[in-house]
């Protein structure tokens, strides 16, 4: 671990990499194993489902710096948990807009 | 459009992506580490959540003010850089001869300023500015306009602009002269056939046959003034206060000068975004162009 240290790793960033690594490897697998044809979308460009998950990343990315900027990070709801709870903040939205985006991403561009 | 593509050729690109990943991923990832986390030195870090990306999207903050003010002005330069050059370097790419040894002349000549490295161009214009020893500035200064770059926000900025001007046009003239020289010449006599005029043979012909290299053109540029550095920091400083610090310029203020690596990382990945935005914009803007035409004339 020390090898490591100069690159402050914190488990909350940990976990959104493993997340990230494991979606491009089962993106990569998919794409290896079910060849998929190019199509054509809302945006009028040809796109793969890798385009797809590019354009998703992205918008999910610019959704919650825009919820940052516009809405803010309060506290929305409180999970009961040891003392003082968990404290859900409301940056949570836009990760449940972002993965709905992704879907809607998915399904028409 | 049918047609399945076989991906499986990618894994062929893993040996360069083992080294991109040793180079760039990784530092990526701990930028991104650094961006929810708060240092004193020592590599001692404390959690801070988005707290850095609030305060840098917050204009009423410190730093949320001179990132907006940075990137407006950022935006402002590459506006006004792309005005310029792409009108001057088309100009100059048709006004070049087509044949004979002059070709060879123009085109070192045009070459020349490409070769210089940043930190030169910029001490260059930097000294060429000066009102006391400086070419221009002292012409200038004797000539009755007021002219000094270390005190007047417009002279800091025209000086700034007209460097990137001289150093960059070429670039666009050059690319703008391949793809004039790729129009055949009967396109030329049918023109003249048609009895066409000067302007209509520029807008149906030669405008549309560069189309593709001034959008790489414009790409180039509109990249390489958005992430510009060294030249405005060797003429200006930044300065005069702060008119002319573009976002990298207050990136390494931030990071380098008050070592404060949390809103530098927050800074550089919300720059970073902006980029790869842009960019995927201008690809695929790009490579969607000439698809559409392809498939036009396979109707046709």
């Amino acid at each position: 671990m020390e090898n490591i240290a100069w690159m402050a790793w914190t488990l909350p960033t940990a976990i959104f990499f493993v997340l990230l690594a494991i979606t491009l490897g089962t993106m990569t697998w998919l794409a290896a194993r079910y060849p998929e044809a190019e199509r054509v979308g809302i945006l009028r460009i040809p796109t793969t489902r890798g385009d797809r998950l590019f354009i998703s990343l992205i918008m999910a990315a610019v959704i919650h710096l825009l919820w940052i900027g516009f809405v803010g990070t309060d506290t929305i709801a409180t999970i009961p948990h040891g003392e003082n709870g968990i404290e859900l903040s409301s940056l949570w939205l836009a990760t449940v807009i972002s993965l709905a985006s992704a879907v809607a991403i998915f399904r028409t561009v | 459009m049918d047609k399945t593509v076989n991906q499986k050729a990618w894994f062929l690109v893993l040996p360069v992506f083992l080294v991109v990943a040793f180079s760039a991923i990784l530092p990526l990832m701990t930028v991104v580490n650094y961006s929810m986390q708060d240092t004193f030195g020592n590599n001692q870090f404390f959690w801070n959540g988005v707290g850095w990306f609030k305060e840098l999207l917050d204009p009423s903050t410190d730093l949320g003010s001179r990132f907006f003010a940075s990137l407006w002005r950022n935006l402002a330069f590459s506006a006004i850089i792309l005005a310029i050059e792409v009108p001057l370097g088309i100009v100059v790419a048709l006004s070049m001869p087509r044949d004979g040894w002059r070709v060879a002349a123009c085109l070192v000549t045009l070459a020349l300023p490409l070769l210089i490295p940043w930190n030169v161009v910029g001490t260059i214009w930097q000294i060429f500015g000066r009102p006391d020893i400086g070419l221009l500035g002292y012409v200038l200064n004797n000539m009755g306009i007021d002219y000094n770059y270390v005190s007047n926000e417009f002279d800091a900025w025209a000086t700034v602009i007209v460097m990137d001007v001289w150093h960059w046009t070429s670039l666009v003239a050059l690319l703008c002269y391949a793809g004039l020289k790729s129009i055949p010449d009967a396109y030329y006599q049918a023109a003249q056939i048609d009895g066409a005029s000067r302007w209509a043979v520029f807008t149906a012909i030669q405008l549309p046959k560069m189309n593709r290299v001034l959008l790489i053109a414009v790409l180039l540029r509109f990249m390489d003034s958005f992430m510009i550095y060294t030249e405005p920091f060797v003429v200006t400083g930044g300065g005069p206060g702060n008119s002319t610090t573009f976002v990298s310029i207050e990136l390494v203020k931030i990071a380098l000068g008050q070592f404060d690596l949390g809103k530098a990382a927050a800074l550089s990945l919300v720059y970073n975004l902006i980029i790869i935005i842009v960019c995927w914009i201008f690809y695929t803007v790009m490579t969607n162009v000439g698809a559409e035409r392809r498939e036009q004339k396979g109707v046709a």
